[in-house]
């Protein structure tokens, strides 16, 4: 227990010290809400989608979540030759732990990072039907945190330099991103769309997070639970398994 | 209590059917400082990640404190401390936070956790710098702290991959005859690995040659210097490993390390 709290610990202690990374990873998701939200907003609503920048804010919220978290869990590259992490694997502590442990603070990070989003939003026009939603969506969002941090750490896990960090951003992040209807309706889609688009596993974090936060969801909130929930399991199965067999 | 606290027999580590470590066998006394010698890729790091638990062996034993390396790696892991030849703070902490994490990693208890990592620090005077960044740490201040992470849990054996890598003459001077300190008052096994010649010959009681995953010849300085008839180990050392440079495939660790430096240097 004190393993993973330790290591929890240490993710947020270097996330509240690095000001100027937080910051920085504000620019993206600020910029896509802005351009976005504004640029699309008056087509939106003529085509009569209503208000575009409600309809965008969980989806720029997910957004935020996903890169942190995946470069969260990506970030162990690193850490395995240079960091901690290399000193945490000769302690008399088990695997399973420090997995454990990374994995819930990469994944807290991030769902702070989806907070802060959602507050920026409030400046700019989003407005909640039940504030006490606000609870519900933090933990929607700490869920779509610890999935995307648990890939991050599978993959992180059999890379052996930064090389394939590129090829990890645009053929999977930015996919998963683009195609989960975190920036469109996901009902009408052409068909190929239509179908990529229910394989993501973000798009029902989208849908939940829209469905919790603007009550509008197209796959019903149980059903985001159940997928985000059950992919969550295999991938930290996954996930650990490749840790365990971490050589450095 | 046996009188070798590190044995091997017969170890062999096998990387895609090359032998990175070819059948060793070596045995390192209690409170002994052994150094462990050879050129590069000869497989001085591989034998370290083996006995410290890191990688397993393809084949052969590694008993550390009587432990096997594979069988018992808690046991084998609480009987050892380790500076690694790569930095392994964590930049974002202070000195006193590595050394607290490390603590509780260790399972030292919190009624004496921090008082030994005040005394620690005292030790290789860093208290006055406890609350500071490690990042603000010049390179001879990190080895420092290592050095101190790696003892708070009263290891028997401290394991150093060069850990003078880097550093001037004077951090190294002061390192070694803190290390010598060390050895004798506590009595704790060194086992380190260096390319300077002349630091393994001061501090070093036996010496191990290993070259192309074999051990060469074990002894001591003067007895390595006797059987190739050389002045200096330097001399001993080339006699025994040959003159040719070693140039073995760059690894991506070691592509992100030429990084690493950069990024440092600033």
């Amino acid at each position: 227990m004190s393993t993973i709290y330790i290591l929890w610990l240490r993710q947020l202690k270097r996330y509240f010290r690095s000001r100027a990374r937080m910051i920085g990873s504000l620019g993206q998701p600020l910029l896509f809400l802005l351009a976005l939200g504004f640029g699309f907003g008056p087509v939106y609503q003529k085509a009569g989608g209503g208000n575009y920048i409600e309809f965008l804010t969980p989806g720029i919220i997910a957004m935020s979540i996903i890169f942190t978290a995946v470069f969260s869990g990506i970030e162990i590259i690193w850490d395995k030759q240079f960091g901690f992490l290399k000193e945490t694997l000769v302690a008399p502590v088990s695997r399973m732990e420090i997995m454990i442990g990374r994995t819930l603070g990469g994944a807290t990070v991030a769902t702070l990072q989806g907070i802060i989003v959602a507050i920026i939003s409030f400046f700019i026009g989003f407005r909640l039907e039940n504030p006490g939603d606000l609870l519900f969506a933090v933990a929607m969002m700490f869920l779509i945190a610890l999935l995307f941090t648990a890939l991050g750490t599978a993959i992180a896990s059999v890379l052996e330099d930064m090389q394939g960090f590129q090829l990890i951003m645009n053929f999977l992040v930015m996919p998963l991103f683009f195609l989960s209807g975190a920036l469109f309706p996901l009902s009408n889609l052409p068909g190929p769309i239509a179908i990529i688009s229910r394989l993501d596993p973000l798009s029902y974090g989208v849908d939940g997070l829209r469905g919790i936060l603007i009550n509008q969801s197209a796959f019903g909130l149980p059903m985001d639970f159940l997928v985000l929930g059950s992919v969550l399991v295999i991938l930290l199965a996954i996930g650990s398994y490749l840790f365990s067999r971490i050589e450095i | 209590m046996e009188d070798d606290i590190i044995q091997v027999k017969s170890a062999v580590k096998i990387f895609d059917e090359l032998a990175a470590v070819d059948n060793i066998t070596f045995d390192v006394k209690r409170g002994e400082i052994f150094a462990f010698l050879g050129p590069n890729g000869a497989g001085k790091t591989t034998t370290i990640k083996m006995l410290t638990t890191l990688l397993a062996p393809t084949s052969g034993e590694i008993l550390i404190d009587g432990n096997n390396v594979e069988d018992d790696k808690n046991a084998v892991r609480k009987a050892f401390g380790i500076v690694f030849q790569d930095p392994s703070l964590d930049d974002e902490l202070t000195a006193y936070e590595n050394m607290y994490f490390h603590g509780v990693l260790y399972k030292v208890p919190k009624a004496i956790r921090n008082a030994r990592i005040e005394q620690l620090l005292k030790l290789v005077e860093l208290w006055g710098r406890k609350d500071d960044l490690v990042k603000e740490f010049s390179g001879g201040m990190k080895r420092r702290l290592e050095i101190a992470r790696g003892l708070i849990h009263l290891p028997k054996i401290l394991f150093l991959d060069e850990p003078t890598l880097g550093l001037d003459p004077q951090t190294r001077n002061y390192i070694w005859s803190y290390i010598q300190d060390l050895n004798k008052k506590e009595n704790i096994t060194v086992f380190l690995t260096t390319h300077y010649m002349e630091e393994a010959e001061k501090v070093a009681e036996r010496i191990a040659i290993i070259d192309h995953g074999k051990i060469i010849t074990v002894g001591t300085a003067a007895e390595l210097k006797k059987q190739t008839n050389t002045a200096t180990l330097e001399e001993a050392f080339l006699a025994l490993t040959g003159k040719k440079i070693r140039d073995h495939e760059g690894s991506p660790v070691e592509a992100m390390r030429m990084h690493h430096q950069m990024w440092r240097r600033r």
